[in-house]
C-alpha cells in the first residue's frame, strides 16, 4: 500500500511533546542541573528493575512469615526497606490488610501518588480522572468493573494517597496454598491485587 | 536508587509476573524522559517532592475531569516546565527558543540520521 499523503519523506519531523522534552532536557543538561547518564539510569530502573515483582515479594513474605507480617503492618516503610526496596521520595508506606471483613483499595484523588518502589510506574487507568474521582464516590461500582465482587456485608475502605503517604494493599492469601514456598506465592500476587482493584490469583489460575 | 546485593538476590529469586495484561509502563519514550528528568531534579535537590506533587496536582486540576490517563504525561511535562521556571532553572522564552531550534534541526535532518542541534546551519 503506497503512502499518498503529503508528508516530507526526506526529512524528520518531531512531534510537539518530543520537541518540548528535548528543549527542556537539553537546557537542563547544558546548565548542569541534570546528568544525562543519571536520566538513562532512572528510566532503566523504572522500566525494568522496579515493578510489581517487588511488591509481590513483600506480600509473599508476609504470607509466609507471621513476624514479618506483623512488622509490615506496624511499620510498612521499615519492613519494606529491609527487603531492599526504598522509596526515592522519602514517602511513608502504609500497608493495609484485606480480611474476611474488609477490602481495601488505593487511589490518589489529587494526582497519582503511587508506591513506585514496590509497584513500578502506575498503570494508565490509575492516572485517569474517572478512576480518581469514582473510586471514592462509588468504590463497589469501580471494583465490579475490575471484575471484583465484594459481598454486601464486607466493608470497602478507600485510601487516598498523598505525596507523603503511600498505601500498599496486602491481599488475602488464596486457599489451597498451605505448603507453598515464598517464590510460588509471589507468582500469585498481581499488581492490581496490591492496589485493591484485583485479588490474588488462585492456584488454578497460574497452573493452567 | 542503587540496587543493593540483597535487592538483586531478591529479584533473582522471584519469577517475574506475567505482564501481558499490564501494558507498557510508558506509552512513548518522551514520557520516560520527562519522568526521569523530574526524578533527577528532585535527586539533585532542585525541589522537594511535595512541591512537585502540588504542581502536578494543580496542572491536573486545571485540566479538569475530562482528561484521560493517556494525556497524563502532557500535564506532567507542563508541570515540570512550570516548576523549572519557578525555580529559576529556565524560563518560558528560553524553552520556546530551544523548542524551535529542535524543530528546525529535525526538519533539516535526513530520515535515519540522529537529530542534533545546529544541523540546520550546516545544511541551510
Amino acid at each position: 500500500m503506497a503512502h499518498d499523503h503529503d508528508h516530507d519523506h526526506d526529512h524528520s519531523e518531531l512531534p510537539e511533546m518530543d520537541l518540548r522534552v528535548r528543549a527542556l532536557e537539553s537546557l537542563l543538561v547544558e546548565k548542569g542541573y541534570v546528568d544525562p547518564k543519571a536520566l538513562d539510569i532512572i528510566v532503566d530502573t523504572y522500566e525494568n528493575k522496579v515493578g510489581p515483582q517487588n511488591g509481590a515479594h513483600v506480600v509473599a513474605k508476609a504470607w509466609s512469615d507471621p513476624d514479618y507480617k506483623k512488622w509490615l503492618l506496624e511499620d510498612g516503610s521499615e519492613a519494606i526497606m529491609s527487603l531492599g526496596y526504598s522509596g526515592r521520595q522519602g514517602e511513608h508506606m502504609e500497608v493495609v490488610e484485606n480480611t474476611d471483613q474488609v477490602h481495601n483499595m488505593v487511589v490518589c484523588t489529587l494526582c497519582s501518588c503511587y508506591p513506585w518502589s514496590v509497584l513500578g510506574l502506575p498503570p494508565v487507568w490509575y492516572k485517569s480522572a474517572p478512576y480518581r474521582s469514582r473510586a471514592v464516590i462509588d468504590p463497589r461500582g469501580v471494583l465490579s468493573e475490575f471484575g471484583v465482587t465484594v459481598a454486601d456485608d464486607k466493608e470497602v475502605r478507600v485510601w487516598d494517597s498523598t505525596a507523603e503517604m503511600r498505601y500498599l494493599v496486602l491481599p488475602q492469601r488464596p486457599a489451597g496454598t498451605d505448603n507453598w514456598s515464598e517464590e510460588q506465592l509471589a507468582a500469585l500476587v498481581t499488581r492490581d491485587s496490591m492496589i485493591g482493584t484485583g485479588l490474588a490469583l488462585s492456584p488454578d489460575e497460574v497452573s493452567s | 536508587m542503587s540496587a543493593s546485593d540483597s535487592e538483586k538476590a531478591a529479584l533473582d529469586a522471584i519469577p517475574s509476573i506475567p505482564r501481558n495484561t499490564e501494558g507498557p509502563v510508558f506509552a512513548e519514550p518522551w514520557q520516560a524522559q520527562a519522568f526521569a528528568m523530574t526524578v533527577a531534579l528532585y535527586d539533585a535537590g532542585r525541589f522537594t517532592w511535595p512541591e512537585w506533587a502540588d504542581m502536578l496536582s494543580d496542572e491536573l486540576r486545571q485540566a479538569g475531569a475530562g482528561q484521560t490517563g493517556e494525556d497524563y504525561y502532557h500535564h506532567w511535562l507542563a508541570a515540570l516546565e512550570r516548576l523549572s521556571s519557578d525555580k529559576g532553572l529556565t524560563d518560558e522564552a528560553e524553552l520556546e527558543d530551544r523548542r524551535r531550534a529542535w524543530d528546525r534541526a529535525a526538519r533539516a535532518t535526513p530520515h535515519g540520521s540522529p537529530i542534533v542541534l545546529g544541523a540546520e546551519t550546516a545544511t541551510e
